[in-house]
């Protein structure tokens, strides 16, 4: 095998572990509405994690997080995803009902299995 | 004699302030809510038709008929609209006009409001509609605009004056904050300021307006978080009424020269405050539902310094 035949097997196996790393990280969380209260009222996530928000109760309601993401109106048993791409406190509220508040907090991914000095994604 | 005094008598009398608003609420007939005298009694139809028999002005107040709704609570609050409307229809003397305190529809779709329309304007009077919170569902905000915004400001606040009467519809339901309650905000607080100036003092003033300017229970969100600087303005004129919605639930409190009334839904019941884990829809027994669901007619008597409020059910 040649060592560019090498070079880009490597990259190939780079890729793949990375790849996986974050799809095997990112998670799915729910958020539920009933009786008018977010539950969990705080969550928290890692970057690249989707919140799915749903509605149980007869009443409408939204999910609005200031400048960050707005839902559409969710009727009963409506639902609404976000996936979060950068950390920080996301507060979020119901536009209708803006007693109802709630917190994703998203942390950043910890860099434990990403490890570059074994050379397992070391690229030249 | 003052309210006060009144509130003082009744709690001698040992009837408790909260026993009084839990009749008040939860009354099943048609309640006249008195003027000078302060003390409720209980009217049926014929006496609310002798009252507006005698009045200068009498008008209708519907809320919250939530077309389009069609949980447990009310299957068909299109049906219970249009009974609302065939009970107004039957009332011998035709009212002036009517005003819709808001929630036409349940989502504010386009058929909603069209279907709500084909019902209210059975009626045939003219009706002054502000919006609620689920008015401005669609996606461009513009289905409750377009069809009741014409020679409105803002989001759809006005001023008209009838029967000596100068009458005020704001719009607390847009800008929300969160963790607050309904909002009326600056521009339309200078407006209000701008409309009141000059007016004789004399002069009776109905504000009417979805979510309660007064504040009848923030945990559920029920008041107006600058409701206060608004009712700062009205202070002066010697008879103020306050007219909203949106707690499906008769509420009424007197403060000063100031009465506050919340009308009755024609679609759904929702609880007393704080008596349920939340404000959501109430499933009543099917049989009870037309005590809880209504109208209210308000007769003006020039003279007097308070508006009689009289609260119909559909039925009961």
């Amino acid at each position: 095998m040649t060592f560019a035949a090498l070079r880009s097997l490597g990259l190939a196996v780079a890729a793949t572990i990375l790849l996986g790393t974050v799809s095997a990280r990112a998670e799915e969380h729910k958020v539920t509405i009933d009786n008018f209260t977010f539950a969990p009222a705080q969550l928290t996530v890692k970057i690249g994690d989707t919140v799915t928000w749903t509605n149980h109760d007869d009443i409408p309601h939204t999910v609005v997080s200031a400048g960050k993401y707005r839902s559409k109106t969710m009727d009963t048993d409506g639902t609404f995803s976000f996936t979060f791409t950068s950390a920080g406190d996301y507060k979020y509220f119901c536009s209708l009902h803006p007693h109802m508040t709630g917190m994703i907090k998203v942390e950043a991914q910890t860099t434990g299995m990403i490890q570059p000095d074994q050379g397992t994604n070391k690229v030249e | 004699m003052s309210h006060h005094d009144h509130d003082h008598h009744d709690e001698e009398r040992g009837v408790s302030r909260r026993k009084v608003l839990e009749c008040m609420t939860w009354a099943g007939t048609g309640v006249l809510w008195t003027i000078s005298g302060g003390v409720p009694r209980s009217l049926g139809l014929v006496d609310a038709a002798n009252a507006a028999e005698a009045a200068a002005l009498t008008f209708l107040q519907i809320s919250d008929s939530h077309i389009g709704f069609d949980k447990p609570a009310n299957p068909n609050a299109a049906g219970t609209l249009e009974e609302a409307i065939a009970k107004i229809n039957a009332i011998p003397k035709k009212p002036s006009f009517m005003i819709h305190t808001g929630d036409i529809t349940h989502l504010s779709k386009a058929a909603e409001f069209d279907n709500a329309e084909k019902i209210i304007s059975q009626a045939k009077l003219d009706v002054h509609y502000v919006p609620g919170e689920h008015d401005f569902l669609d996606e461009e905000v513009k289905f409750y605009k377009d069809r009741y915004g014409k020679g409105t400001k803002g989001p759809g606040y006005y001023s008209f004056d009838a029967g000596g009467v100068h009458f005020v519809g704001l719009v607390n339901v847009v800008d929300l904050k969160a963790g607050g309650l309904g909002n009326l905000g600056a521009e339309q607080l200078e407006w209000l300021e701008g409309d009141l100036k000059g007016r004789s003092k004399s002069t009776p003033i109905v504000v009417f307006a979805h979510i309660p300017l007064w504040t009848v229970y923030p945990q559920w969100g029920w008041g107006t978080e600058d409701g206060a600087r608004a009712l700062d303005y009205l202070k002066g004129f010697g008879s103020v009424t306050v007219l909203n919605g949106h707690i499906h639930q008769v509420m009424q409190k007197v403060e000063g020269n100031v009465t506050f009334h919340t009308a009755r839904s024609t679609a759904f019941p929702q609880p007393a405050p704080g008596t349920a884990p939340s404000p959501g829809p109430m499933k009543v027994e099917d049989a009870k539902l037309r005590s809880v669901l209504g109208i209210a007619s308000v007769n003006f008597k020039r003279g007097d310094q308070r508006l009689a409020i009289i609260d119909t059910p559909l039925a009961g």
